[in-house]
């Protein structure tokens, strides 16, 4: 196992620069998730790990050692990809041991390896099949054995849950996460499913745009996200924004106004925030609830009622056009036309600066220093 | 649209296997003529050429035109010489090719896009306009052989076998059907420690049955009938291969019975050779749309 590190680490293709200057530093043992959207960049950086794209600029260092100009199989990693990349006219075991048959490992070896791999991923029954005699979860299985009969020191991950249905899909992740807690191997796991992303990672890279925009726990991007993209791509339905202007600014915090909320006083440090400012409230559809039941209330005509049975998702549009979404109880009475009041309190709120920074929030919940597992 | 009824279900099968059948007749007719004339004495096959007794082993029915053929020519060293010369070549033609379509595929080297332009463009260049010149350069060509150098390759086996080595189209076939199959295939093999020649040899060409198939045959049948090269470089009978060996045929006095025996024959090898590739051949056919 092996810590992995890189530094400036830029990728252009011909005059597209893709990657612009990623810093990444991932602990032994840790299980880095990678996220943003399609386009993002995050497969480039993933394969520059592999050694399947060359590094344009940057340092990459695997275990210490300068990985930069080392082929693939010289960097102790192994790979996983999306559509699993099986060799079709190889069984399950010539599957996982290729790559100890290339490496010229004794046959003992090579069997005492394949057999364990199989035995950890229960593929002992399907090791003379083909991959086409295989169904979609088992053929992800196999693609993993094959990982790690290569005893990596590194594994990574590409998209490898996007294939499979969704009730598969939330096994196989399950199952990821234990490999991960049973190998304890360093992991890069590339995904656009920010539900993956929470729920597996010790730490959270969010990529757009070729930058890493914030580098973090699964908490701390949910409870205090650097900028607005994070804020509005971690979180699901995603966070509301209503544009306010700074009334005010005191040692209690910084006092907003907008003409749906009035004025609220924030629970912000005020170091960075000017009256007249312009800024922009983000507040957590699940932050929201139904009536004048906390500190500051919106009202609006309800356009749009999606009812989850445990919880109920409301859509309601103000006087002013302003949209806005809470997740409410699921048993709650509400008809689309009504006219309703959803509030939440200040300690709830997020507020980004102009460039759409955040500002730093003072009351955070405790679970932010939370990590995987506990 | 209102559904069909099981009347013009059965109408459209009916016409479907009629032009089937029609279109099978067309193609297997002149091979039943052949088969057929080779059987009888050649003042019987021609009088039989303007009924349906052509197509009918009918009449003065014998194996007499082959025994009579053998005797008119040394068959079996042509068909050996043709078997010879096309299976080496075929061979060594696939490999070859395989390995510069596998490198325009996946291998990443200045000029590549340039040379398989030079290369396809090779295409419309036929063999006619380019003989004499080869002709010239194959006569100048050293060897080292048992007897140490030698100067000029006519009448041999490798002058109908080197200049045939590699060919456009066949490196083309490999290219396109290389360049449909997922990338991540290669990408895991790099990772799993392969060399490019192990991808090749190990993970690419055990999944390229089809193209394979078709390259061979496509190769095999144009290999085989070569008539002009062979004729212009072998001089001597022990290197000539079955179509020049049918100019024996045509001297003197044409006995057809004779002909169409020999050529049964010849026609033997190649069906074989293509009824043993015949379901990859026709899966390539249909997955890549290469019509031959």
């Amino acid at each position: 196992m092996a810590s992995l590190s890189m530094k400036s680490v830029r990728k252009s293709y011909g005059a597209v620069e893709v990657i612009k200057g990623v810093d990444l530093d991932i602990a032994d043992g840790e299980f880095v998730v990678v996220v943003g959207p399609s386009g993002c960049g995050k497969s480039p950086l993933l394969r520059m790990v592999a050694g399947l794209e060359e590094i344009t600029a940057g340092t990459m260092e695997i275990g210490g050692r300068v990985v930069n100009d080392l082929e693939p199989k010289d960097r102790g990693i192994a790979m996983v990809f999306q559509s699993y990349a099986l060799y079709p006219h190889k069984t399950v075991y010539d599957n996982m041991a290729f790559g100890l048959h290339i490496a010229k490992a004794p046959k003992a070896e090579v069997d005492a390896k394949v057999k364990k791999a199989a035995e950890i991923l229960k593929l002992e029954p399907y090791l003379d099949r083909l991959p086409k005699q295989l169904s979609g979860g088992q053929r992800q299985r196999v693609a993993i054995g094959r990982a790690i009969v290569r005893n990596p020191e590194v594994f990574l991950f590409d998209e490898p849950l996007s294939n499979l249905d969704a009730a598969l899909r939330v096994n196989t992740r399950a199952e990821i996460a234990k490999l991960h807690r049973d190998l304890g191997a360093t992991m890069i796991y590339v995904t656009h499913d920010q539900v993956e992303a929470m729920t597996l990672a010790d730490k959270i890279v969010v990529l757009e745009g070729g930058y890493a925009q914030q580098i973090g726990t699964p908490m701390e991007l949910y409870h205090t996200p650097a900028n607005l993209f994070v804020a509005g791509f971690i979180g699901s339905p995603k966070m509301n924004y209503i544009e306010v202007t700074v009334a005010e600014v005191s040692a209690d915090g910084v006092k907003v106004a907008a003409p749906d909320i009035g004025e609220a006083l924030l629970p912000i440090d005020p170091d960075k925030a000017a009256v007249g400012d312009r800024a922009t409230l983000g507040i957590r559809p699940e932050d929201m609830r139904h009536g004048k039941t906390d500190g500051i209330t919106v009202s609006g005509r309800v356009e749009l009622v999606e009812r989850l049975g445990h919880e109920t998702l409301v859509e309601i549009t103000t006087t002013n056009g302003l949209d806005l979404k809470g997740i409410i109880d699921g048993t709650t009475l509400i008809s689309l036309g009504d006219t309703t009041d959803l509030s939440f309190a200040a300690a709830s709120c997020h507020l980004f600066d102009s460039a759409g920074k955040a500002l730093t929030r003072r009351e955070v919940p405790e679970v932010v220093r939370a990590r995987r597992g506990t | 649209m209102p559904s069909r009824t099981p009347e013009t279900r059965a109408t459209s099968l009916f016409m479907r296997y009629a032009i089937l059948v029609l279109v099978a007749l067309i193609f297997v007719f002149p091979l039943v003529f052949m088969l057929v004339s080779s059987l009888k004495p050649s003042m019987q096959l021609l009088s039989d050429t303007s009924s349906i007794r052509a197509f009918l082993p009918v009449g003065d029915i014998s194996l007499d035109n082959y025994t009579a053929s053998f005797a008119r020519a040394p068959v079996a060293l042509f068909i050996f010489n043709s078997i010879f010369v096309t299976s080496v070549t075929v061979v060594l033609n696939l490999v070859i090719c395989s390995m510069a379509g596998f490198s325009f595929a996946f291998l990443d080297w200045k000029g590549k896009d340039v040379m398989l332009s030079i290369v396809i463009a090779t295409l419309i260049v036929p063999l006619e306009t380019i003989a004499i010149p080869l002709l010239l350069v194959v006569n100048n060509l050293p060897w080292i052989g048992a007897d140490g150098i030698e100067w000029g390759w006519l009448n041999s086996y490798r002058v109908q076998i080197v200049p045939f080595l590699s060919d456009a189209l066949t490196v083309f076939l490999f290219v396109q059907y290389f360049r449909d199959l997922p990338r991540d295939l290669i990408e895991a093999a790099r990772i799993d420690g392969a060399s490019w020649f192990q991808i090749y040899a190990k993970v690419i060409m055990p999944i390229s049955g089809p193209v394979i198939a078709t390259a061979a045959i496509l190769r095999f049948l144009a290999m085989y009938n070569q008539y002009l090269w062979p004729l212009m470089v072998t001089q001597s009978e022990q290197y000539r291969p079955v179509m020049v060996g049918l100019q024996y045929f045509f001297q003197l006095n044409t006995d057809w019975g004779q002909v169409m025996a020999y050529l049964s024959m010849i026609t033997v090898p190649v069906l074989a050779f293509y009824l043993a590739l015949q379901r990859a051949f026709i899966t390539s056919i249909a997955s890549t749309g290469i019509k031959g």
